[in-house]
């Protein structure tokens, strides 16, 4: 079993394919949509966790990269800007999955990206503006 | 027993000096008492890092040819909007300014990505500044207009000047209300699902002599990865709050006026600062050292984030009304666990201001200290205390007939 968080990038010509459903059904892969938009250039965004047979994971993966769709780890696009971080610990209450924590022993901020959804909900809390996406 | 100033400098110029943080000074105190620690430590230092409004900075940029009178016209830096209403050539920047095109919280909540806080920090990395100003011409100062780059390396003077820094201590803010706030003690979730504070506990200048008798007019401090001094008490000091037995005020309380040499301050240690819905600041670096005179000043120094508490404020409801109403009280070491609990509720807290870096300065202080390349300042005057009748009002109205 795999539990992995990835951003899928769709060209305009796939943005009204059933994809993810297809994905599903031909390799049995659960998963759970944490971000979807369509930019302004008709390319679609999608950050979705997939958790599954590692095997299936894998196929899974290569049918989509065949269709022409990008996909990444999510951990890439969420980044923290370690010079302008402060630690001062702003981040870590809107943080929903504690991939943002203070260690307790030294008080500095941790950022787990592995953990990370994306929601960049720390972005805009962070008063020094250290956390980037660049999605 | 008691120890001079003069004697302590001494000991800092031979290099014999016992220096120890605030942190480091708990401990030996708990170990060896006040009395003893107050004969082997000879100074502690302290430090915060944390948004601090009322930060400014002034300039002068010298005179153009043909020359041009800015007081009376209009400037900006990078856009955001400046004060030369002191004379021709000399420029005020405050940290909370912002560009006249900002949308500000029109969209809501606005975003405040660049202030006068950011054109501070760029101005001290060395970064050139965008000046345009627009003004009228006289006889002596014939130009009206006048668009250049500057550079803090060509400026005649630049100089830090916070009216108002070091608060004594602060609210914690927690939100009440069902929907999200957006304050400048962060964004604050509905129905008390964060809780906001703002102070280095024990590490804080100010909470480590809480009457004010080492800290005074004159005092010299590390500003901004530089040095200055305590230009005078800041403003909204309030000296006379509660205050526990320890001495240590239960609310907001004494505020610092500080100056210092903009050209020698560090971009790291003054950083461009945005709060959503709310607007720009800088995040201001400031230590202090505390001469260990005697037992009690020792004795002060020692204060844990358990002996320090702070009032647990609604910013939705009662801090904007202006009531001083409170939801309780919470100890620095409860805001620091993580989580604490208010109205019987357990409430996630998170500190806007950076207890490492706070540490950091104090450390960096300490060294400074330590090679004899900062020595401790008698202040020129004290702080009015609490005895002092010095009191921050609010505003009266008075209706314009």
């Amino acid at each position: 079993m795999v539990s992995k968080r990835i951003v899928l990038r769709f060209p305009p010509r796939l943005v009204d394919q059933p994809i993810v459903s297809n994905l599903v059904r031909k390799f049995d892969i659960e998963f759970n949509i944490l971000k979807a938009y369509v930019t302004p250039r008709e390319e679609g965004l999608l950050v979705l966790e997939l958790r599954g047979d590692e095997k299936a994971y894998e196929e899974g993966a290569a049918y989509l990269r065949e269709l022409g769709v990008s996909v990444q780890p999510l951990s890439q696009d969420i980044v923290r800007n370690i010079a302008r971080c402060t630690h001062c610990g702003a981040c870590v209450v809107v943080c929903p999955t504690e991939a943002l924590v203070l260690d307790p022993q030294t008080r500095k901020v941790l950022f787990y990206d592995t953990k990370c959804i994306g929601c960049e909900l720390c972005i805009k809390a962070c008063p020094t503006r250290a956390m980037e996406a660049h999605f | 027993m008691s120890k001079t100033i003069a004697q302590i400098n001494e000991k800092i110029r031979s290099g014999e000096a016992v220096v120890v943080t605030a942190e480091e000074i708990i401990g030996i105190v708990q170990e060896k008492g006040a009395a003893e620690a107050a004969k082997q430590v000879d100074v502690v230092t302290t430090g915060t890092f944390g948004p601090m409004c009322s930060s400014g900075i002034y300039f002068n940029i010298g005179h153009s040819k043909p020359k041009i009178k800015l007081g009376g016209g209009t400037l900006y830096l990078n856009d955001v909007p400046a004060y030369a209403g002191y004379a021709a050539v000399d420029i005020v920047l405050g940290a909370t300014a912002l560009p006249e095109d900002d949308p500000l919280n029109r969209v809501y909540p606005g975003e405040f990505k660049y202030g006068g806080g950011h054109v501070i920090e760029e101005l001290v990395a060395g970064k050139d500044i965008k000046l345009l100003a627009t003004t009228y011409g006289t006889d002596c100062y014939p130009r009206r207009k006048l668009e250049t780059w500057i550079n803090i390396k060509d400026l005649n003077e630049a100089v830090l000047f916070n009216p108002r820094n070091c608060y004594q201590n602060y609210n914690c803010a927690v939100n009440a209300s069902d929907k999200v706030i957006y304050t400048y003690m962060g964004m604050l979730k509905p129905n008390l699902g964060s809780a906001n504070y703002c102070s280095a506990g024990q590490l804080s200048p100010l909470l480590n002599d809480p009457l004010y008798r080492t800290i005074g007019i004159g005092t010299k401090v590390f500003l901004g990865g530089g040095t200055g001094y305590v230009a005078w008490n800041g403003t909204q000091h309030n000296p006379a709050v509660p205050r526990g037995e320890n001495g240590v005020p239960r609310e907001g309380a004494g505020t610092l006026a500080l100056i210092g040499d903009l050209k020698k301050m560090k971009p790291e240690w003054l950083m461009g600062t945005s709060f959503q819905g709310y607007g720009a600041t800088l995040t201001v670096a400031i230590g202090i050292p505390i001469p260990i005179l005697d037992e009690e000043v020792c004795r002060f120094t020692a204060v844990r984030d358990a002996d320090i508490y702070a009032p647990v404020v609604d910013y939705s409801k009662d801090y904007p009304a202006g009531k001083s109403d409170t939801l309780g009280e919470v100890s620095y070491a409860q805001l620091k666990s993580g989580a604490i609990e208010v109205s019987g509720k357990r409430v996630p807290t998170a500190s806007l201001s950076s207890y490492p870096k706070a540490v950091e300065i104090a450390e960096t202080l300490k060294e400074w200290i330590h090679r004899g390349r900062f020595l401790i300042t008698q202040p020129v005057a004290s702080l009015p205390g609490p005895e002092s009748g010095h009191v921050f009002k609010a505003l009266k109205e008075r209706p314009l007939e």
